[in-house]
């Protein structure tokens, strides 16, 4: 084969690798198996913040204050210091809950636990990860090498790198199963789940949480209805509320993939800062594309055998060894 | 006699000494990054991880230090030994590019100490991009200290040593062209993790790395044009226009070839809208668009590609071009959502600066100490 026709074969076959990514890419990610999750309900949530106090309580973390004052939490964002916080949405004059105009809105945020974690495929070290049982993402200390990557490839921005720190590591939500809390694998819930007056946030396997939100949906407004608080399996009270009319959409049913926790809501998602998603998890499209090219190592491997050779050759054409005027 | 030799002008001159001195204040804000963490000297925040260091010094400066890369290309796959007489320089800008990355990369890591794992395979996730840049670039850094190698030992008249190593060199010279294809490819895939975040007129999905490798080809022929340009007017040498002359033919090609597959994936997904939107995007696409084009319309013209001074102009179009192509995507129209925004703060930036003199410190240093730049009889000939 000339030169000529090994680039073009190389360069047509390098086309096709790119062009076929797309089919050969890797489908979603499936939810693990006994995963476990959260439902907010924003319709429920009454900006109390208590979930913020216990996860603060949880992770040993201390209250963010305002100026001098520390009689509350003050974060205004997730953060080194904040695993979860309770955001608001405002308009107008803000006096009617759950409504888009002249009202407000909570809204929480925290990991959610992709069903398809971005950051754990962007991750070069393997410290973020996704347990297999039960679909937790969770990070490790000692693997983390501080590239943020995870915060690039994280489509909420929940990953946070404490930067003030010259040590400084990544902060998430660990579904407080970390190791030393472990409570999801002592049978527990989580600390927001369990603090949580109103059931707002609720805990429990993500299958049942599912269906717990389809049912709220389907709710007539104006009705009552008895929201479990806490687990949502072994309830351990209920709050009595009037229904609002709830959006069509249980926001992590599909949204890239899917997440563990989901959100409820009366406005729509973007108004609660939800990023615009699709179905298709852009992780699965990356990892098609890296996978694609570099299957097997087989392409660059072709690709280094046919330079190599190439190279040789002009090299040993144009006499360099010889005369040692080599790059 | 070889085709190369030491430039014979004295090192200490006052631009050297202004170099010297951004290198220290530099030095100062690199000490506080280790004492008191990223946030005392830099503006980077949850919404963006990645400020101008990783940007420039990563993503921008590898694509800047393509030079050994391209060349590579052009004289052993193409056999093209007319240029052979640039390939020195180029190296050696490809290596402190590089090296620099490498450096900078550890700088920006934020937990530097323990780097160790990236290297460790029980650590390894295959899935990620960001291992196989990790990786290749830290190989890349190994593959051109050894390409430029012959420099040193003919420096030393280490004419046995040189002997042995010619024999095996034309393995790495190949290894040195795939591994930039492999880890510049990655860049651009770096972007598809990152979904709506990126633009949509940067947000090419499978293109991504066809794209990415694309401008970083282009870059490199256009900064070897660029340098030889300035090292022809900084030292008063004879320009090697003619040469130059034909890297522009190449470039023209590449420019060509990276519009047509940029304009195709927004014209099919249907986003030209976007072009004519006159927001931040719109104007930055339309601005970085516009040095490609200018490039590409001098570069068109033979009596432009053969004059020095047109050549030097769309040299410096085209890299700002690529350049442009990868801040805008990585930064500029970067947009993690509400509530973040980003700007560099001043010990960021002269961190970076410091950076750009060191390496051009260096470079005065080695071309004025070791035969990389070609012999001026050989390059007027």
């Amino acid at each position: 084969m000339d030169r000529r026709n090994f680039f073009k074969t190389s360069l047509g076959g390098a086309a096709a690798a790119v062009a076929s990514a797309g089919a050969h890419a890797r489908p979603n990610l499936e939810p693990a198996p006994e995963a476990v999750g959260m439902l907010y309900d924003s319709t429920l949530c009454v900006g109390c913040k208590a979930c913020v106090s216990k996860c603060k309580e949880v992770n040993g973390m201390p209250p963010v204050a305002m100026g001098n004052d520390t009689y509350a939490d003050f974060a205004l964002d997730l953060s080194a210091q904040t695993l979860n916080v309770i955001k608001i949405y405002t308009d107008g004059k803000a006096t009617t809950k759950d409504a888009e105009k002249d009202g407000f809105a909570f809204e929480k945020r925290s990991c959610m636990h992709c069903v398809d974690p971005g950051c754990v495929s962007v991750c070069p070290v393997t410290a973020l990860t996704r347990d297999p049982r039960t679909g937790i993402v969770s990070y490790d200390v000692d693997a983390c090498i501080g590239c943020r990557t995870c915060m690039t490839g994280c489509p909420y921005n929940v990953p946070q790198y404490e930067y003030n720190n010259p040590f400084g590591k990544i902060f998430k939500c660990q579904m407080c199963n970390q190791k030393g809390v472990e409570r999801i694998d002592k049978g527990g819930m989580t600390g927001c789940a369990e603090a949580c007056p109103t059931g707002a946030t609720l805990f429990g396997p993500r299958t049942a949480l599912l269906e717990e939100a389809k049912r709220r949906i389907a709710l007539k407004p104006g009705e009552t209805y008895r929201y479990p608080r806490g687990d949502v399996s072994k309830p351990d009270s209920f709050f009595e509320k009037t229904v609002t009319q709830y959006q069509d959409h249980v926001w992590g049913e599909k949204e890239a993939g899917g997440t563990n926790v989901m959100h409820l809501s009366a406005i729509s998602y973007d108004k609660l800062g939800m990023p615009p998603l699709g179905e298709r998890s852009h992780a699965s499209i990356s990892e098609g594309v890296q996978h694609t090219i570099y299957s097997y190592f087989a392409l660059p491997a072709i690709a280094l055998t046919g330079l190599t050779w190439l190279v040789r050759r002009n090299t040993a054409e144009a006499g360099e060894s010889k005369e040692g005027s080599g790059s | 006699m070889s085709h190369y030799a030491e430039l014979k002008r004295p090192l200490f001159t006052p631009f050297f000494l202004a170099l010297a001195v951004v290198v220290v204040i530099g030095c100062v804000f690199l000490a506080a990054r280790f004492v008191l963490g990223m946030g005392a000297v830099s503006n980077l925040n949850g919404g963006y991880p990645w400020g101008v260091w990783v940007i420039y010094d990563i993503v921008v400066g590898t694509a800047l230090a393509c030079g050994g890369y391209a060349l590579a290309v052009t004289v052993y796959i193409f056999n093209k030994g007319q240029y052979h007489p640039l390939i020195r320089p180029a190296l050696l800008t490809s290596l402190l590019g590089y090296g620099f990355a490498g450096i900078g990369a550890f700088v920006d890591m934020g937990r530097w100490f323990q780097f160790y794992n990236l290297f460790l395979p029980s650590r390894m996730n295959v899935n990620a991009v960001m291992l196989e840049v990790g990786l290749c670039v830290a190989t890349y850094v190994l593959v051109l200290c050894i390409e430029f190698l012959p420099t040193v030992l003919d420096k030393f008249r280490a004419q046995a040593l040189r002997q042995k190593l010619d024999k095996v060199l034309f393995f790495f010279i190949a290894l040195g062209i795939l591994l930039p294809t492999m880890h510049q490819s990655s860049l651009g895939t770096f972007l598809i993790a990152m979904g709506w975040k990126v633009h949509p007129l940067w947000q090419s999905l499978h293109l991504q790395p066809l794209l990415a490798v694309l401008s970083a080809f282009t870059m490199g022929f256009a900064i070897v044009v660029f340098e030889a340009s300035l090292t022809a007017t900084g030292f008063r040498r004879h320009p090697e226009t003619h040469l130059l002359a034909g890297l522009g033919k190449i470039i023209v090609g590449l420019i060509s070839a990276f519009l047509v597959f940029r304009f195709a994936e927004i014209l099919i997904r249907g986003k030209l809208g976007l072009v004519f939107a006159f927001d931040l995007g719109s104007v930055m696409f339309l601005i970085e668009t516009g040095f490609f084009i200018f490039a590409l319309v001098t570069l068109l013209s033979p009596a432009k590609r053969g004059n020095g001074k047109y050549l030097l102009y769309a040299a410096v179009s085209m890299v700002v071009a690529g350049a442009l192509y990868r801040f805008n995507a990585f930064l500029i129209t970067f947009n993690p959502g509400p509530g973040y925004s980003y700007f560099p703060a001043l010990p960021e930036l002269m961190m970076t600066v410091a950076t750009i003199a060191t390496e051009i410190m260096v470079y005065l240093f080695v071309v004025k100490n070791f035969p990389v730049l070609p012999r001026e009889e050989h390059a007027a000939a």
